[in-house]
Protein backbone atom coordinates (compact mmCIF):
# COMPACT_ATOMS: atom_id res chain seq x y z
CA UNK A 1 0.00 0.00 0.00
CA UNK A 2 2.56 2.43 0.34
CA UNK A 3 3.98 4.33 -2.58
CA UNK A 4 7.16 3.34 -3.37
CA UNK A 5 7.99 5.75 -6.07
CA UNK A 6 9.86 8.80 -5.57
CA UNK A 7 9.57 10.80 -8.45
CA UNK A 8 6.36 10.23 -10.41
CA UNK A 9 3.42 12.37 -9.02
CA UNK A 10 1.20 10.54 -6.52
CA UNK A 11 -2.33 10.05 -7.93
CA UNK A 12 -3.50 9.18 -4.29
CA UNK A 13 -3.92 13.15 -2.84
CA UNK A 14 -4.86 11.53 0.36
CA UNK A 15 -5.28 7.49 1.56
CA UNK A 16 -6.86 6.24 4.46
CA UNK A 17 -5.85 2.24 5.14
CA UNK A 18 -7.68 0.55 7.48
CA UNK A 19 -8.88 3.19 9.85
CA UNK A 20 -10.66 2.51 13.36
CA UNK A 21 -10.84 5.59 15.27
CA UNK A 22 -13.28 5.29 18.73
CA UNK A 23 -15.26 8.40 20.32
CA UNK A 24 -14.75 7.21 23.94
CA UNK A 25 -15.71 3.45 23.83
CA UNK A 26 -17.75 4.03 20.61
CA UNK A 27 -16.24 3.18 17.29
CA UNK A 28 -16.75 6.14 15.08
CA UNK A 29 -15.08 4.56 12.24
CA UNK A 30 -14.40 0.90 11.97
CA UNK A 31 -11.84 -0.43 9.60
CA UNK A 32 -12.18 2.13 6.87
CA UNK A 33 -10.12 2.09 3.74
CA UNK A 34 -10.33 4.63 1.08
CA UNK A 35 -8.22 6.34 -1.76
CA UNK A 36 -8.91 10.09 -2.39
CA UNK A 37 -7.64 11.16 -6.07
CA UNK A 38 -5.58 13.75 -6.49
CA UNK A 39 -7.13 16.78 -8.70
CA UNK A 40 -10.20 15.83 -8.25
CA UNK A 41 -13.30 16.99 -6.20
CA UNK A 42 -14.80 14.64 -3.51
CA UNK A 43 -17.95 14.71 -1.68
CA UNK A 44 -18.84 12.84 1.17
CA UNK A 45 -22.42 12.28 2.53
CA UNK A 46 -24.13 10.47 4.53
CA UNK A 47 -26.57 10.64 7.70
CA UNK A 48 -25.63 12.35 10.67
CA UNK A 49 -23.49 9.80 13.06
CA UNK A 50 -21.93 7.94 9.97
CA UNK A 51 -18.81 9.06 10.39
CA UNK A 52 -18.22 11.52 7.96
CA UNK A 53 -16.59 14.84 10.23
CA UNK A 54 -13.94 12.34 11.95
CA UNK A 55 -13.01 10.58 8.46
CA UNK A 56 -11.76 14.02 7.64
CA UNK A 57 -10.64 15.05 11.16
CA UNK A 58 -8.51 11.66 10.25
CA UNK A 59 -7.52 12.78 7.59
CA UNK A 60 -6.07 15.83 8.44
CA UNK A 61 -4.15 14.45 11.47
CA UNK A 62 -6.26 16.29 14.36
CA UNK A 63 -7.40 13.14 16.64
CA UNK A 64 -6.12 9.57 17.31
CA UNK A 65 -6.82 6.80 14.88
CA UNK A 66 -5.60 2.89 14.79
CA UNK A 67 -4.88 2.22 10.80
CA UNK A 68 -2.71 4.45 8.14
CA UNK A 69 -3.21 7.97 6.63
CA UNK A 70 -1.14 9.00 3.62
CA UNK A 71 -0.76 12.37 2.35
CA UNK A 72 -0.17 12.54 -1.34
CA UNK A 73 2.19 9.78 -0.80
CA UNK A 74 3.58 10.36 2.54
CA UNK A 75 2.54 8.87 6.04
CA UNK A 76 0.92 11.20 7.61
CA UNK A 77 2.38 10.82 11.07
CA UNK A 78 5.85 10.80 9.40
CA UNK A 79 5.08 14.68 8.55
CA UNK A 80 6.17 17.26 10.38
CA UNK A 81 3.10 19.50 11.62
CA UNK A 82 4.03 22.66 10.02
CA UNK A 83 4.70 21.07 6.69
CA UNK A 84 1.17 18.79 6.90
CA UNK A 85 -0.09 22.33 7.84
CA UNK A 86 1.22 23.60 4.10
CA UNK A 87 -0.09 20.44 2.13
CA UNK A 88 -3.27 20.46 3.41
CA UNK A 89 -5.90 23.04 4.62
CA UNK A 90 -9.11 21.92 6.79
CA UNK A 91 -12.00 24.06 7.34
CA UNK A 92 -13.82 22.81 10.30
CA UNK A 93 -17.95 22.76 10.97
CA UNK A 94 -18.85 26.49 12.06
CA UNK A 95 -20.28 26.15 15.43
CA UNK A 96 -23.48 28.27 13.59
CA UNK A 97 -24.47 30.38 16.38
CA UNK A 98 -23.28 34.20 16.62
CA UNK A 99 -20.99 34.82 19.81
CA UNK A 100 -20.45 30.91 20.09
CA UNK A 101 -16.97 32.16 18.95
CA UNK A 102 -13.99 33.32 20.93
CA UNK A 103 -12.79 34.78 17.87
CA UNK A 104 -15.55 37.34 17.90
CA UNK A 105 -12.48 40.28 18.41
CA UNK A 106 -10.28 39.08 15.77
CA UNK A 107 -10.56 41.38 12.53
CA UNK A 108 -11.60 39.27 9.40
CA UNK A 109 -8.16 40.31 7.54
CA UNK A 110 -6.08 38.81 10.60
CA UNK A 111 -8.20 35.77 10.77
CA UNK A 112 -7.50 34.89 7.37
CA UNK A 113 -3.64 35.88 7.98
CA UNK A 114 -3.64 32.97 9.99
CA UNK A 115 -4.03 30.85 7.40
CA UNK A 116 -0.56 31.74 6.17
CA UNK A 117 0.94 30.66 9.61
CA UNK A 118 2.28 27.41 8.00
CA UNK A 119 4.45 29.40 5.69
CA UNK A 120 5.79 31.67 8.36
CA UNK A 121 9.01 31.34 9.90
CA UNK A 122 8.36 32.23 14.12
CA UNK A 123 8.48 35.67 14.91
CA UNK A 124 8.39 36.71 11.49
CA UNK A 125 5.84 39.54 10.91
CA UNK A 126 3.24 38.96 7.27
CA UNK A 127 5.78 38.79 4.18
CA UNK A 128 4.48 40.38 0.69
CA UNK A 129 3.33 36.96 -0.96
CA UNK A 130 1.15 36.37 2.26
CA UNK A 131 -0.77 39.87 1.84
CA UNK A 132 -0.97 38.78 -1.72
CA UNK A 133 -2.32 35.46 -0.79
CA UNK A 134 -4.71 36.84 1.85
CA UNK A 135 -6.32 39.18 -0.34
CA UNK A 136 -6.92 36.71 -3.22
CA UNK A 137 -8.40 34.38 -0.58
CA UNK A 138 -10.78 36.89 0.32
CA UNK A 139 -11.58 38.47 -2.98
CA UNK A 140 -12.70 35.29 -3.53
CA UNK A 141 -15.48 34.40 -1.34
CA UNK A 142 -16.26 38.08 -1.68
CA UNK A 143 -15.36 38.88 1.98
CA UNK A 144 -12.96 41.36 0.70
CA UNK A 145 -15.29 44.07 1.95
CA UNK A 146 -15.61 43.53 5.80
CA UNK A 147 -11.75 42.27 5.91
CA UNK A 148 -11.39 45.19 8.75
CA UNK A 149 -14.14 44.09 10.62
CA UNK A 150 -14.44 41.98 13.60
CA UNK A 151 -15.65 38.20 13.40
CA UNK A 152 -18.47 39.33 15.86
CA UNK A 153 -19.76 42.03 13.91
CA UNK A 154 -20.61 39.72 11.08
CA UNK A 155 -23.58 37.49 9.99
CA UNK A 156 -23.01 33.90 10.10
CA UNK A 157 -22.90 33.31 6.40
CA UNK A 158 -20.50 36.87 6.36
CA UNK A 159 -18.52 34.64 9.09
CA UNK A 160 -18.25 31.45 7.25
CA UNK A 161 -16.76 33.42 3.98
CA UNK A 162 -14.00 34.77 6.39
CA UNK A 163 -13.74 31.35 7.37
CA UNK A 164 -13.51 29.96 4.12
CA UNK A 165 -11.01 32.71 3.32
CA UNK A 166 -8.87 31.79 5.78
CA UNK A 167 -8.88 27.85 4.62
CA UNK A 168 -7.98 29.25 1.46
CA UNK A 169 -5.51 31.65 2.20
CA UNK A 170 -2.83 28.42 3.32
CA UNK A 171 -3.08 27.59 -0.41
CA UNK A 172 -2.75 24.30 0.51
CA UNK A 173 -2.66 21.12 -2.25
CA UNK A 174 -5.35 19.35 -0.19
CA UNK A 175 -8.32 21.25 0.97
CA UNK A 176 -10.78 19.38 3.44
CA UNK A 177 -13.80 21.40 3.77
CA UNK A 178 -16.72 20.49 6.60
CA UNK A 179 -20.56 21.90 5.63
CA UNK A 180 -18.67 24.47 4.20
CA UNK A 181 -22.30 26.09 2.66
CA UNK A 182 -23.65 26.61 6.04
CA UNK A 183 -25.33 29.14 6.89
CA UNK A 184 -24.51 30.68 3.01
CA UNK A 185 -27.10 32.13 1.01
CA UNK A 186 -28.20 30.33 -2.39
CA UNK A 187 -26.21 32.99 -4.58
CA UNK A 188 -22.93 32.61 -2.58
CA UNK A 189 -23.59 28.81 -2.53
CA UNK A 190 -23.00 28.91 -6.33
CA UNK A 191 -19.86 31.08 -5.48
CA UNK A 192 -18.82 28.27 -3.67
CA UNK A 193 -19.02 25.82 -6.29
CA UNK A 194 -17.58 27.67 -8.72
CA UNK A 195 -14.42 28.12 -6.61
CA UNK A 196 -14.28 24.83 -6.05
CA UNK A 197 -14.44 24.01 -9.58
CA UNK A 198 -11.35 26.42 -10.20
CA UNK A 199 -9.39 25.35 -7.78
CA UNK A 200 -9.71 21.75 -8.79
CA UNK A 201 -9.33 22.81 -12.21
CA UNK A 202 -5.91 24.55 -11.33
CA UNK A 203 -4.81 21.03 -9.76
CA UNK A 204 -5.74 21.45 -6.11
CA UNK A 205 -7.36 18.08 -4.44
CA UNK A 206 -10.76 19.09 -2.56
CA UNK A 207 -12.46 16.97 -0.28
CA UNK A 208 -15.98 17.95 1.50
CA UNK A 209 -18.71 16.84 3.49
CA UNK A 210 -21.78 18.11 2.61
CA UNK A 211 -25.42 17.68 3.51
CA UNK A 212 -26.48 19.35 0.41
CA UNK A 213 -27.01 16.73 -1.44
CA UNK A 214 -27.39 18.42 -5.14
CA UNK A 215 -24.33 20.20 -4.37
CA UNK A 216 -22.26 17.28 -3.45
CA UNK A 217 -23.31 15.53 -7.10
CA UNK A 218 -21.67 18.01 -8.83
CA UNK A 219 -18.42 17.15 -7.45
CA UNK A 220 -16.65 14.68 -9.49
CA UNK A 221 -16.73 11.67 -6.45
CA UNK A 222 -19.23 10.69 -4.20
CA UNK A 223 -18.09 9.09 -0.98
CA UNK A 224 -21.13 7.28 0.77
CA UNK A 225 -21.02 6.70 4.32
CA UNK A 226 -22.73 4.93 6.95
CA UNK A 227 -22.44 4.12 10.98
CA UNK A 228 -19.12 4.60 10.54
CA UNK A 229 -18.40 2.68 7.16
CA UNK A 230 -17.96 3.77 3.48
CA UNK A 231 -20.83 1.74 1.80
CA UNK A 232 -20.02 2.86 -1.52
CA UNK A 233 -17.29 5.00 -3.77
CA UNK A 234 -17.88 6.06 -7.27
CA UNK A 235 -18.48 9.00 -9.46
CA UNK A 236 -21.14 11.49 -9.38
CA UNK A 237 -22.84 10.51 -12.33
CA UNK A 238 -23.04 6.83 -12.10
CA UNK A 239 -26.88 5.28 -11.05
CA UNK A 240 -25.25 2.95 -8.75
CA UNK A 241 -23.29 5.95 -6.70
CA UNK A 242 -27.48 7.72 -6.64
CA UNK A 243 -29.01 4.37 -5.36
CA UNK A 244 -26.81 3.97 -2.31
CA UNK A 245 -27.21 7.68 -1.48
CA UNK A 246 -30.86 6.79 -1.89
CA UNK A 247 -30.76 3.80 0.37
CA UNK A 248 -28.90 5.30 2.83
CA UNK A 249 -31.35 8.03 3.56
CA UNK A 250 -33.75 5.72 3.84
CA UNK A 251 -35.24 6.29 0.74
CA UNK A 252 -36.22 9.41 1.68
CA UNK A 253 -35.01 11.48 -1.05
CA UNK A 254 -34.48 10.72 -4.76
CA UNK A 255 -32.24 12.15 -7.54
CA UNK A 256 -33.28 13.47 -10.62
CA UNK A 257 -31.40 14.59 -13.84
CA UNK A 258 -32.81 18.03 -14.11
CA UNK A 259 -31.56 21.12 -16.70
CA UNK A 260 -28.16 19.03 -16.86
CA UNK A 261 -27.79 18.60 -13.26
CA UNK A 262 -28.33 15.94 -10.89
CA UNK A 263 -30.73 17.22 -8.21
CA UNK A 264 -31.86 15.63 -5.15
CA UNK A 265 -35.32 16.05 -4.26
CA UNK A 266 -37.62 15.00 -1.30
CA UNK A 267 -40.08 12.16 -1.41
CA UNK A 268 -43.14 13.05 0.10
CA UNK B 1 -0.63 56.65 25.18
CA UNK B 2 -0.68 54.28 27.90
CA UNK B 3 2.97 54.79 28.50
CA UNK B 4 2.11 58.59 28.74
CA UNK B 5 -0.65 58.15 31.41
CA UNK B 6 1.18 55.51 33.09
CA UNK B 7 4.44 58.83 33.21
CA UNK B 8 1.71 61.07 34.53
CA UNK B 9 0.28 58.72 37.06
CA UNK B 10 3.98 57.23 38.47
CA UNK B 11 4.85 61.23 39.32
CA UNK B 12 1.13 61.62 41.05
CA UNK B 13 2.00 58.37 42.70
CA UNK B 14 5.29 59.25 44.32
CA UNK B 15 3.53 62.61 45.27
CA UNK B 16 0.35 61.24 47.34
CA UNK B 17 1.14 60.33 50.59
CA UNK B 18 0.83 60.95 54.18
CA UNK B 19 3.42 63.90 53.89
CA UNK B 20 1.90 65.64 51.43
CA UNK B 21 3.40 67.09 48.29
CA UNK B 22 5.90 68.92 50.25
CA UNK B 23 8.18 65.57 50.28
CA UNK B 24 8.58 65.99 46.63
CA UNK B 25 9.53 69.55 46.08
CA UNK B 26 11.88 69.41 49.26
CA UNK B 27 13.31 66.34 48.05
CA UNK B 28 16.80 67.81 47.45
CA UNK B 29 16.96 69.77 50.23
CA UNK B 30 15.59 67.56 53.34
CA UNK B 31 16.63 63.72 53.47
CA UNK B 32 13.86 62.45 55.18
CA UNK B 33 11.43 63.98 52.29
CA UNK B 34 14.18 61.96 50.13
CA UNK B 35 13.81 58.94 51.85
CA UNK B 36 10.20 58.79 52.05
CA UNK B 37 9.97 59.63 48.18
CA UNK B 38 12.50 57.29 47.58
CA UNK B 39 12.57 54.27 49.47
CA UNK B 40 8.76 54.07 50.36
CA UNK B 41 6.55 55.75 47.36
CA UNK B 42 8.75 55.62 44.35
CA UNK B 43 9.02 51.31 44.65
CA UNK B 44 5.12 51.28 45.65
CA UNK B 45 4.46 53.14 42.56
CA UNK B 46 6.30 50.87 40.11
CA UNK B 47 5.64 47.97 42.47
CA UNK B 48 2.00 48.66 41.57
CA UNK B 49 2.71 49.57 38.08
CA UNK B 50 4.24 46.29 37.60
CA UNK B 51 2.13 44.31 39.98
CA UNK B 52 -0.63 45.77 37.59
CA UNK B 53 1.30 45.03 34.57
CA UNK B 54 1.75 41.04 35.42
CA UNK B 55 -1.85 40.82 36.22
CA UNK B 56 -3.28 42.21 33.01
CA UNK B 57 -0.46 40.03 30.91
CA UNK B 58 -2.09 36.93 32.72
CA UNK B 59 -5.31 38.15 32.36
CA UNK B 60 -4.97 38.24 28.48
CA UNK B 61 -3.36 34.80 28.52
CA UNK B 62 -6.08 33.33 30.09
CA UNK B 63 -8.29 34.33 27.94
CA UNK B 64 -7.19 33.23 25.31
CA UNK B 65 -5.27 30.19 26.33
CA UNK B 66 -9.24 28.96 27.74
CA UNK B 67 -11.40 30.89 25.38
CA UNK B 68 -13.09 32.14 27.67
CA UNK B 69 -13.48 36.06 27.94
CA UNK B 70 -14.43 35.52 31.70
CA UNK B 71 -11.12 33.66 32.56
CA UNK B 72 -9.51 35.55 34.89
CA UNK B 73 -5.62 34.84 36.10
CA UNK B 74 -6.50 33.16 39.24
CA UNK B 75 -8.50 30.56 37.26
CA UNK B 76 -5.59 27.93 38.46
CA UNK B 77 -5.82 28.39 41.89
CA UNK B 78 -2.89 30.49 42.18
CA UNK B 79 -4.85 32.98 44.62
CA UNK B 80 -5.94 30.49 47.00
CA UNK B 81 -2.52 29.30 46.94
CA UNK B 82 -1.25 31.98 47.80
CA UNK B 83 -3.31 32.47 50.80
CA UNK B 84 -3.09 29.47 52.00
CA UNK B 85 0.60 29.70 51.81
CA UNK B 86 0.34 33.15 53.85
CA UNK B 87 -2.02 31.79 56.29
CA UNK B 88 0.75 28.58 57.08
CA UNK B 89 3.78 30.84 56.82
CA UNK B 90 1.70 33.09 59.64
CA UNK B 91 1.18 29.88 61.85
CA UNK B 92 3.69 27.87 61.40
CA UNK B 93 6.51 30.76 61.96
CA UNK B 94 4.33 32.44 64.66
CA UNK B 95 4.20 35.92 62.49
CA UNK B 96 2.07 38.20 64.31
CA UNK B 97 1.57 41.52 61.92
CA UNK B 98 3.55 43.42 64.96
CA UNK B 99 6.95 40.95 63.76
CA UNK B 100 9.76 43.02 62.28
CA UNK B 101 8.41 44.16 59.00
CA UNK B 102 11.03 43.14 56.80
CA UNK B 103 11.51 39.88 57.80
CA UNK B 104 7.94 39.10 57.97
CA UNK B 105 7.31 40.56 54.23
CA UNK B 106 9.90 38.09 52.88
CA UNK B 107 8.88 35.21 54.21
CA UNK B 108 5.25 36.14 53.99
CA UNK B 109 5.67 36.85 50.13
CA UNK B 110 7.87 33.53 50.05
CA UNK B 111 5.18 31.70 51.10
CA UNK B 112 2.68 33.19 48.95
CA UNK B 113 4.75 32.28 45.64
CA UNK B 114 5.20 29.12 47.03
CA UNK B 115 1.59 28.31 47.90
CA UNK B 116 0.65 29.79 44.25
CA UNK B 117 3.36 27.82 42.60
CA UNK B 118 2.19 24.54 44.64
CA UNK B 119 -1.71 25.51 43.73
CA UNK B 120 -1.63 25.45 40.01
CA UNK B 121 0.50 22.35 39.98
CA UNK B 122 -2.18 20.63 42.22
CA UNK B 123 -4.64 21.76 39.52
CA UNK B 124 -2.91 20.27 36.59
CA UNK B 125 -2.26 17.02 38.71
CA UNK B 126 -5.86 17.09 38.93
CA UNK B 127 -6.55 17.70 35.29
CA UNK B 128 -4.12 15.71 34.32
CA UNK B 129 -1.72 17.94 32.56
CA UNK B 130 -2.63 20.94 30.33
CA UNK B 131 -4.79 19.42 27.41
CA UNK B 132 -7.92 19.16 28.07
CA UNK B 133 -8.70 23.14 28.86
CA UNK B 134 -12.74 22.28 30.58
CA UNK B 135 -10.82 19.93 32.78
CA UNK B 136 -8.25 22.28 33.59
CA UNK B 137 -11.19 24.58 34.28
CA UNK B 138 -13.12 22.85 36.50
CA UNK B 139 -9.82 21.65 38.37
CA UNK B 140 -8.96 24.95 38.95
CA UNK B 141 -12.28 25.91 40.77
CA UNK B 142 -11.97 22.79 43.22
CA UNK B 143 -8.17 23.84 43.97
CA UNK B 144 -9.47 27.30 44.69
CA UNK B 145 -12.79 26.28 46.44
CA UNK B 146 -10.86 24.09 48.65
CA UNK B 147 -7.72 25.52 49.36
CA UNK B 148 -10.12 28.33 50.37
CA UNK B 149 -11.69 26.36 52.64
CA UNK B 150 -8.74 25.09 54.26
CA UNK B 151 -7.60 28.86 54.47
CA UNK B 152 -10.64 29.84 56.70
CA UNK B 153 -10.27 26.65 58.91
CA UNK B 154 -6.69 27.71 59.67
CA UNK B 155 -7.96 31.08 60.32
CA UNK B 156 -10.39 30.04 62.55
CA UNK B 157 -8.51 27.64 64.52
CA UNK B 158 -6.05 30.53 64.82
CA UNK B 159 -7.82 33.69 64.93
CA UNK B 160 -4.58 35.77 65.83
CA UNK B 161 -3.99 35.85 62.69
CA UNK B 162 -7.07 36.81 61.33
CA UNK B 163 -6.38 40.42 61.09
CA UNK B 164 -3.33 40.75 59.47
CA UNK B 165 -4.69 37.85 56.99
CA UNK B 166 -6.61 40.03 56.56
CA UNK B 167 -4.50 42.73 54.56
CA UNK B 168 -3.34 39.88 52.38
CA UNK B 169 -6.88 38.77 51.09
CA UNK B 170 -7.62 42.73 50.39
CA UNK B 171 -4.74 43.17 48.65
CA UNK B 172 -2.01 46.10 49.25
CA UNK B 173 0.96 47.84 47.04
CA UNK B 174 1.80 49.12 50.71
CA UNK B 175 4.87 46.88 51.48
CA UNK B 176 6.61 46.82 48.07
CA UNK B 177 10.30 48.09 48.46
CA UNK B 178 13.08 47.84 45.93
CA UNK B 179 13.31 44.03 46.22
CA UNK B 180 9.80 43.47 45.33
CA UNK B 181 10.19 45.49 42.50
CA UNK B 182 13.04 43.58 40.74
CA UNK B 183 11.63 40.51 41.01
CA UNK B 184 8.64 41.63 39.30
CA UNK B 185 10.37 43.57 36.97
CA UNK B 186 12.32 40.03 35.69
CA UNK B 187 9.27 37.90 36.08
CA UNK B 188 7.55 40.61 33.84
CA UNK B 189 10.07 40.78 31.07
CA UNK B 190 10.11 36.93 30.79
CA UNK B 191 6.74 36.86 30.81
CA UNK B 192 6.27 39.80 28.20
CA UNK B 193 8.73 38.08 25.75
CA UNK B 194 7.41 34.29 26.08
CA UNK B 195 3.94 35.41 25.92
CA UNK B 196 3.94 37.71 22.71
CA UNK B 197 6.45 34.60 21.14
CA UNK B 198 3.50 32.40 21.66
CA UNK B 199 0.70 35.07 20.82
CA UNK B 200 0.37 33.49 17.65
CA UNK B 201 -0.72 30.32 19.74
CA UNK B 202 -3.46 31.88 21.18
CA UNK B 203 -4.52 33.91 17.69
CA UNK B 204 -5.51 30.03 16.49
CA UNK B 205 -6.81 28.60 19.42
CA UNK B 206 -9.22 31.17 19.09
CA UNK B 207 -10.49 29.84 15.97
CA UNK B 208 -10.89 26.48 17.76
CA UNK B 209 -8.39 24.01 19.01
CA UNK B 210 -8.80 21.72 15.64
CA UNK B 211 -8.26 24.43 13.28
CA UNK B 212 -5.04 25.69 15.49
CA UNK B 213 -3.83 22.18 15.07
CA UNK B 214 -4.48 22.24 11.39
CA UNK B 215 -2.20 25.02 10.90
CA UNK B 216 0.48 23.12 12.11
CA UNK B 217 0.63 24.48 15.58
CA UNK B 218 2.21 22.47 18.81
CA UNK B 219 -0.70 22.64 21.04
CA UNK B 220 0.14 20.36 23.94
CA UNK B 221 4.01 22.06 24.00
CA UNK B 222 2.98 25.75 23.56
CA UNK B 223 -0.18 24.99 26.17
CA UNK B 224 2.21 23.85 28.96
CA UNK B 225 4.46 26.90 27.98
CA UNK B 226 1.47 29.31 27.98
CA UNK B 227 -0.09 27.83 31.31
CA UNK B 228 3.49 28.20 32.97
CA UNK B 229 4.09 32.19 31.78
CA UNK B 230 -0.19 32.45 33.39
CA UNK B 231 1.08 30.48 36.94
CA UNK B 232 4.66 32.79 36.88
CA UNK B 233 2.60 35.73 36.37
CA UNK B 234 0.17 35.50 38.65
CA UNK B 235 2.49 34.10 41.13
CA UNK B 236 4.85 36.83 41.50
CA UNK B 237 1.89 39.71 41.67
CA UNK B 238 -0.43 37.84 44.24
CA UNK B 239 3.24 37.06 46.45
CA UNK B 240 4.05 40.74 46.52
CA UNK B 241 0.73 42.28 46.75
CA UNK B 242 -1.68 39.99 47.89
CA UNK B 243 -5.48 39.31 45.84
CA UNK B 244 -6.02 42.35 43.87
CA UNK B 245 -9.42 41.29 42.36
CA UNK B 246 -10.28 42.31 38.60
CA UNK B 247 -7.20 43.95 37.22
CA UNK B 248 -6.41 40.86 34.99
CA UNK B 249 -10.36 40.14 34.01
CA UNK B 250 -10.95 43.93 33.25
CA UNK B 251 -7.91 44.59 31.68
CA UNK B 252 -7.77 42.63 28.41
CA UNK B 253 -11.56 43.61 28.03
CA UNK B 254 -10.94 47.31 28.14
CA UNK B 255 -8.37 46.85 25.40
CA UNK B 256 -10.58 44.96 23.40
CA UNK B 257 -13.32 47.65 24.05
CA UNK B 258 -11.25 49.85 22.13
CA UNK B 259 -9.20 48.16 19.66
CA UNK B 260 -9.52 44.99 17.88
CA UNK B 261 -5.74 43.31 17.53
CA UNK B 262 -4.22 39.99 17.42
CA UNK B 263 -3.23 38.93 20.69
CA UNK B 264 0.52 39.86 20.35
CA UNK B 265 -0.86 43.32 20.77
CA UNK B 266 -3.31 42.41 22.99
CA UNK B 267 -0.63 40.51 25.80
CA UNK B 268 1.10 44.20 25.53
CA UNK B 269 -1.53 46.59 25.54
CA UNK B 270 -3.40 44.36 28.50
CA UNK B 271 -0.01 44.50 30.13
CA UNK B 272 -0.12 48.25 30.04
CA UNK B 273 -3.70 48.93 30.83
CA UNK B 274 -3.59 46.49 34.06
CA UNK B 275 -0.45 48.40 34.98
CA UNK B 276 -2.52 52.50 34.55
CA UNK B 277 -5.17 50.39 36.23
CA UNK B 278 -3.62 49.24 39.09
CA UNK B 279 -1.74 52.39 39.68
CA UNK B 280 -4.42 54.68 39.59
CA UNK B 281 -5.78 52.68 41.96
CA UNK B 282 -3.24 52.44 44.29
CA UNK B 283 -3.32 56.38 44.23
CA UNK B 284 -6.55 56.73 44.42
CA UNK B 285 -6.71 54.08 47.32
CA UNK B 286 -4.36 56.56 49.09
CA UNK B 287 -5.58 59.89 48.31
CA UNK B 288 -9.41 59.33 48.30
CA UNK B 289 -9.37 58.78 52.36
CA UNK B 290 -6.02 60.20 53.31
CA UNK B 291 -4.21 60.43 55.85
CA UNK B 292 -5.56 56.49 56.22
CA UNK B 293 -5.59 54.13 53.24
CA UNK B 294 -8.05 52.04 51.38
CA UNK B 295 -6.58 48.27 50.34
CA UNK B 296 -6.33 48.99 47.01
CA UNK B 297 -8.05 45.73 46.30
CA UNK B 298 -11.44 46.54 47.33
CA UNK B 299 -10.96 49.75 45.05
CA UNK B 300 -10.22 47.24 42.29
CA UNK B 301 -12.99 45.12 42.88
CA UNK B 302 -15.58 47.66 43.09
CA UNK B 303 -14.55 50.02 40.36
CA UNK B 304 -13.46 46.43 38.07
CA UNK B 305 -16.71 45.21 38.67
CA UNK B 306 -18.50 47.92 38.38
CA UNK B 307 -17.04 48.64 34.37
CA UNK B 308 -17.62 44.85 33.71
CA UNK B 309 -21.05 45.25 34.60
CA UNK B 310 -21.21 48.48 32.23
CA UNK B 311 -19.70 46.28 30.10
CA UNK B 312 -22.36 43.53 30.23
CA UNK B 313 -25.05 45.86 29.65
CA UNK B 314 -23.33 47.47 26.57
CA UNK B 315 -22.76 44.40 25.40
CA UNK B 316 -26.71 43.43 25.97
CA UNK B 317 -28.19 46.41 24.27
CA UNK B 318 -26.16 46.42 21.05
CA UNK B 319 -26.26 42.47 20.86
CA UNK B 320 -29.90 41.18 20.58
CA UNK B 321 -28.86 37.73 18.56
CA UNK B 322 -26.85 36.21 21.48
CA UNK B 323 -24.63 37.34 23.85
CA UNK B 324 -21.08 37.04 24.05
CA UNK B 325 -17.91 38.96 23.90
CA UNK B 326 -18.56 38.76 27.70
Amino acid sequence: MTNGNNNAITLVAARAYQITAKLGNVDVLSNISIDFCRGGWTSIVGPNGAGKSTLLKVLAGLIPYTGTVELLGQPLQNLPAKQRARQLSWLGQSSGGLGESSADDLIAYDVTMLGRMPHQPWLASASQADHIAVEKALRSTQAWDWRGRPLGQLSAGERQRVLLARALAVEADVLLMDEPLANLDPPHQTDWLLLVKALVASGKTVISVLHEITFALQADDVVVMSAGRVVHQGACGDAASHRAIQAVFAERMTIHHIAGQWVALPKI
Amino acid sequence: MLLIVSCGLMWLGIAVGSTGFESLTNMQRDAQAMLIVRDIRLPRTVGAWLAGALLGLAGAVAQGLFRNPLADPYLLGSASGASLGVALAMVLFGVSPLAAQWALQLGLTGAAFLGAVAAVLLTLLLAKGVQHTLRLLLAGVVVGVVLGALTSLILLVNPAVMQAMQAFMLGSTAFMGWTACLLMALALLVCLMAAYMMSHVLDGLALGEATAQSLGLQLPQMRAALVAVLALATGTAVAQTGLIAFVGLAAPHLVRSVVKTTHGWLIILSGLTGAVLLVAADILARWSVAPQELPVGVLTAVLGGGYLLWLMHRHAHRQTGGGSGL
